[in-house]
């Protein structure tokens, strides 16, 4: 007899995406079971040694928000930790950290492990079980079944994956781990679309044979902001270890050009579509000719191993052709390789084939998230993973599905672009695919988010309190530094000079002086004597929300905007044949994506402006007609 | 799409030598063959081919209603690119009502109000900008107001707002990529070439908005209000102007009790001007209705004519009137210069200063060549060049236009003050929408149909 066994959710997949999906179900009080295809790789990194970074940094704070694990484990286990874009404004600033990898991947294992409700079962899932178009559970590939009511789809890289590099290809997933080679045929057997993506990564080298002397050192920041909103900030001053930069030049540039042709990528041996904004080092040569040089970053895999990171020089070349490449780089002339570079292929899906839930539109209760959806990242997984695994919980609860939208997260940008937008390439979350980004800080997540996560179930009543206690603190002192009158006096004069400010004239009050370009909060202090003790957190949304104010208003009446087209809501399956003002093209896609309200259909490639007045007078006329 | 047959009558509603009544949609052409009855036997609209004339009856009940010519065009080529039907007919009212009477009991429907050009646009013959100036172009006043909305239906205007567009979007995009992209792409002195793209956007901004001005002037005239004391000879000038004995001229002081009103145009620009009673202190109780009216529109004019007495002193009453008009576009005609004149030009700078004094008389019709060229040297910005000129006419593109630049002063306020460039594309934004608005290329909701509710009948 062949097991048999019941739980509420099934997650396929412990990567990024799939410890968070199990986390949130388990934790909102759902019989979870994780399948892995190794315990040993749950949450591994098998890329870059990093968390966060530009707009990835933003979603790891908002991941945090909403009640997910990602933002704590990297606060547990970061060896180097730095606010990326400091002297850009305040939307761009990111923050990233470096992590142990072995221990990153050790300690969310260790959260998934003690979470009531949460099984972890080493097993590979080979079958999906549907029924009338509704999920039933699970196969896995020694014969035993799952049933369950939802299932969250986390496969990552895996699915029929196959590492390549020159002429060497093996069909395993990343690090040489198993791939899973039979969930693929029984998607397809269910009707899902799927596409073929490729990735890669660059060689891992020995520290001892590297020359840092020839390197600029790169140091983690004095004061270290925590990625969680929970995290004490003086957990997270400690010891750093540093990363170095330095630079490919001419000689490798004409070894990549000479070698081209070995290379599967451009010989066709790779058919998957690589990521046009993480490329591999021969892609940028190709593609940007005219450089001389291209940044590469050497970052330690952990504290305990000699294993460092060659960041930006992945690459599909022959191992030969690795090694001659990256001994033309300073510092790195007797470089011992310990991995090599690699590209990755694996099976995703198209994902238009979701729904905002990231729920498939014709499968119900199953669900998916990660690079399994077209994405690249450890935090874009995350991301989806945690909104999935929220999605199936609350279906399984009968609660209407938490979806974010374009105003209200880089997540809601993220899945938004996902479900809408085509997308041939894996999808890597970007600072200007957020149209409202002035609002979507990284560091005012917490209060965009808490309390949802607060509502859904994920976010304690205790952590709920304090944000509301620290709205009421920075609304309290914008309201006291708008009415603190500073006057003309000596004492402002001089302060104003020292910072090359112009003298005051008449009176103001702080609040204005703040939002001079040269000023700020902290800055005044002096010539303000009722100044209550506030946390830096406080006092960085005083300052932001009082020195941007004309900007933050001006995008808040653009939200206003996309608020109001996305409440144009559009007919559930309506047949856009039957409107003839619509270009074709837009007619099909139309009918393909099933938009939700105008405000959709205005983001779908192929509907112009012209297709959507179209459509808004129709369904004025529709209207009209009843 | 199936598309149900509507109909209406396409021209105005008084008797005129010849009314058209249109229809569109797919049984256009079945439906008029139901009643027109060719004069030769057996000829059917639908045999006909696209773009062809015939001459024959309207017969509905075996009663001829009309004699008429009947246009077939076929879809697609057709104003709403269905198959289209006008029956040119005589144009008594009666006649007209009674063949839409016959269209529609045979199956037509009367259309909404611009639903022939909401169809246009639906079918995809015409886009916004275009579908709204088919309003302009219906209700244009004269012939510089027609010309500017068959140049904007044309697209001239558009091209230049594209144009703009396209100018804004690649900032953007810059810097947007440059965000993404720091090691790749630099944003070192972009700030610089930056400014020295808006202030050439800036620039073709303020030059459509300068002839927003001017259009909305030569589109819908200026309200000019004649001011004087009574007997100043106000409704002789209003006269002259007019062309007719308009207003009734007497020696009698304080004739014209009411306001007189009427347009006219003056070699391309439209007045609407306002002949009123002579300001006075009266104690005629109607005659004090009169002033009062004066006053309140002399507060609301785009111009004011006062018009002076030359050959009597300057008293209380003038006096009054220079308060009205401090603030006010005026020009000042010293009138009866046939006679002897006692008012100079430096009696009247006295009391305002740079406004146009000119010397005319009413009675000889002299020195009213002076006062066109006047108007036209205030009203106009530099030379009107009917052809090459793009005009704006349109208070919504004004609207959207001035939004653009203010948010084009934003950017630059942003750069003088070296905010960093992320900052920059929220009003790089703005802009771009705004102008977006025009062109259609923006979405705007409720936009859309207010444009096609403009629309009279049967267009």
């Amino acid at each position: 007899m062949n097991v048999n066994e019941e739980y509420d959710v099934v997650v396929v997949g412990a990567g990024h995406a799939g410890c968070e999906a199990a986390l949130a179900c388990a934790r909102l009080g759902l019989e979870t079971i994780i399948f892995t295809i190794s315990v040993e790789s749950i949450a591994m990194m098998p890329c870059n040694p990093n968390i966060g970074g530009s707009s990835k940094g933003h979603l790891v704070r908002e991941i945090d928000a909403l009640g997910g694990e990602m933002g704590k484990n990297i606060d547990r286990t970061f060896i180097q930790s730095k606010m990326l874009n400091e002297s850009k404004g305040p939307a761009v600033h990111s923050l990233r950290a470096q992590a142990d990898k072995a221990e990153y991947s050790r300690s969310m294992r260790r959260v998934l492990e003690n979470t009531d409700k949460l099984t972890i079962r080493q097993a590979e899932v080979s079958e999906l079980i549907v029924e009338d178009g509704i999920v039933k559970g699970v196969k896995t590939y020694s014969g035993a079944t799952y049933h369950s009511k939802a299932v969250v789809l986390c496969t990552g890289t895996y699915l029929k994956a196959r590492c390549i590099y020159g002429d060497v290809s093996n069909y395993t997933g990343p690090n040489g781990l198993q791939a899973a080679n039979y969930l693929t045929d029984s998607l397809k057997a269910n009707g899902i679309e799927m596409y073929r993506f490729k990735t890669g990564t660059p060689a891992r080298a020995d520290k001892r044979s590297i020359d840092f002397s020839k390197m600029e050192e790169q140091f983690g920041d004095k004061k270290v902001v925590p990625f969680s909103f929970e995290t004490d900030p003086k957990d997270v001053q400690i010891d750093q270890e540093s990363c170095w930069l330095t630079y490919t030049n001419n000689k490798t540039h004409e070894i990549i050009r000479a070698n081209l042709d070995r290379s599967p990528l451009y010989s066709g041996n790779i058919k998957g579509t690589g990521p046009r904004y993480c490329p591999s080092i021969e892609d940028k040569v190709v593609r940007f000719a005219d450089k001389e040089r291209h940044q590469v970053f050497i970052e330690p895999e952990g504290r305990y191993t000699n294993e460092m990171y060659l960041g930006g020089m992945s690459s599909s070349l022959p191992e030969d052709v690795q090694y001659a490449m990256y001994r033309t780089v300073p510092g790195l002339e007797n470089v011992k390789i310990v991995r090599n570079a690699y590209a990755i292929e694996y099976d995703c899906i198209n994902s238009n084939q979701l729904k905002s839930s990231l729920e498939f539109k014709k499968i119900k209760g199953l669900f998916s998230g990660g690079q399994f959806n077209g994405s690249s990242g450890y935090e874009e997984a995350a991301s989806q993973g945690l909104i999935a695994g929220i999605n199936a919980a609350l279906s399984i609860l009968g609660k209407e599905p938490l979806i974010l939208d374009r105003s209200e997260a880089y997540i809601g940008v993220l899945i938004d672009d996902l479900v809408t937008k085509e997308n041939f390439e894996p999808y890597r979350m970007m600072t200007s695919r957020a149209e409202y980004r002035l609002l979507l800080r990284q560091d005012n997540a917490d209060l965009r988010l808490t309390k949802k996560g607060h509502e859904i179930g994920l976010i304690s009543d205790e952590r709920y309190e304090r944000l509301l206690e620290k709205e009421k603190q920075i609304a309290a002192e914008i309201e006291r530094v708008s009415n603190v009158n500073v006057g003309a006096n000596k004492k402002v004069q001089e302060l104003l000079e020292k910072y090359g400010s112009t003298p005051l004239k008449s009176g103001t009050t702080l609040a204005e002086l703040i939002k001079r370009p040269e000023l700020n909060y902290e800055v005044l202090a002096d010539i303000d004597k009722n100044r209550k003790e506030l946390s830096d957190d406080v006092i960085e949304q005083v300052n932001i929300n009082l020195k941007y104010e004309g900007y933050i208003t001006r995008q808040l009446k653009q939200v206003e905007h996309y608020k109001k087209l996305e409440g144009k809501l559009l007919p559930d399956n309506f047949d856009y044949n039957t409107v003839s003002g619509l270009r074709k093209e837009a007619q099909q896609k139309l009918n393909k994506y099933n938009p939700r309200s105008i405000g959709q259909a205005s983001r779908i490639s192929g509907v112009s402006p012209a297709d959507i007045s179209v459509l808004l007078v129709h369904l004025e006329q529709m209207r009209g007609r009843k | 799409m199936k598309s149900d047959t509507i109909a209406a009558i396409a021209t105005g509603m008084g008797n005129s030598g010849i009314g058209i009544i249109r229809m569109s949609g797919d049984e256009a052409i079945a439906i008029a063959d139901k009643l027109f009855r060719s004069k030769k036997k057996g000829k059917t609209l639908k045999e006909q081919k696209s773009h062809t004339v015939h001459y024959g009856n309207i017969v509905y009940n075996d009663n001829v209603i009309d004699e008429v010519l009947v246009v077939v065009m076929k879809g697609p080529n057709s104003y709403t690119k269905e198959d289209v039907i006008e029956i040119n007919c005589h144009g008594g009212s009666l006649v007209m009502k009674e063949i839409l009477e016959a269209v529609i009991k045979c199956g037509a429907r009367p259309a909404e109000p611009g639903e022939f050009t909401k169809r246009a646009f639906l079918n995809g013959r015409i886009d916004l900008s275009q579908a709204e100036a088919v309003i302009d172009v219906i209700n244009s006043k004269n012939k510089f107001a027609l010309k500017c909305s068959v140049e904007q239906l044309s697209g001239k205007f558009s091209e230049e707002i594209k144009s703009i567009r396209d100018m804004l979007i690649y900032n953007i995009a810059y810097i947007e990529s440059a965000l993404d992209d720091p090691e790749h792409i630099s944003l070192d002195g972009f700030s610089q070439k930056l400014n020295v793209d808006l202030i050439n956007v800036k620039k073709r901004i303020k030059k459509l908005l300068d002839t927003a001005d001017d259009g909305k002037i030569l589109k819908e005239g200026i309200n000019t209000v004649i001011l004087g004391k009574p007997n100043a000879g106000k409704s002789s000038l209003m006269n002259i102007l007019v062309g007719e004995d308009r207003a009734i001229v007497t020696d009698v002081a304080g004739t014209t009790r009411d306001i007189l009103e009427v347009q006219i145009n003056l070699n391309g620009i439209t007045l609407n001007l306002i002949d009123t009673a002579g300001i006075r202190d009266t104690e005629d109780v109607v005659e004090k209705i009169g002033v009062d009216k004066a006053k309140k529109y002399a507060k609301e004019a785009d111009l004011i004519i006062y018009v002076v007495d030359a050959s009597r002193k300057i008293d209380d009453n003038d006096e009054e009137i220079f308060d009205i008009i401090k603030d006010k576009n005026t020009i000042v005609l010293l009138n009866k210069n046939d006679l002897n004149t006692v008012v100079g030009a430096s009696d009247i700078n006295r009391y305002i200063e740079n406004c146009p004094v000119i010397s005319i008389s009413a009675k000889e019709q002299t020195g009213i060549e002076k006062l066109h060229d006047s108007i036209r040297k205030m009203f106009l910005h530099g030379e009107i060049n009917f052809n090459d000129e793009v005009f704006i006419t349109n208070i919504r593109h004004k609207a959207a236009l001035s939004e653009a630049y203010n948010s084009i002063e934003l950017v630059m306020r942003s750069i003088d003050d070296g905010m960093p460039e992320d900052f920059l594309s929220i009003d790089l934004m703005n802009a771009y929408e705004e102008l977006g608005k025009i062109t259609g290329e923006a979405v705007e909701d409720d936009l859309v149909n207010e444009i096609f509710s403009k629309f009279c009948m049967g267009k």
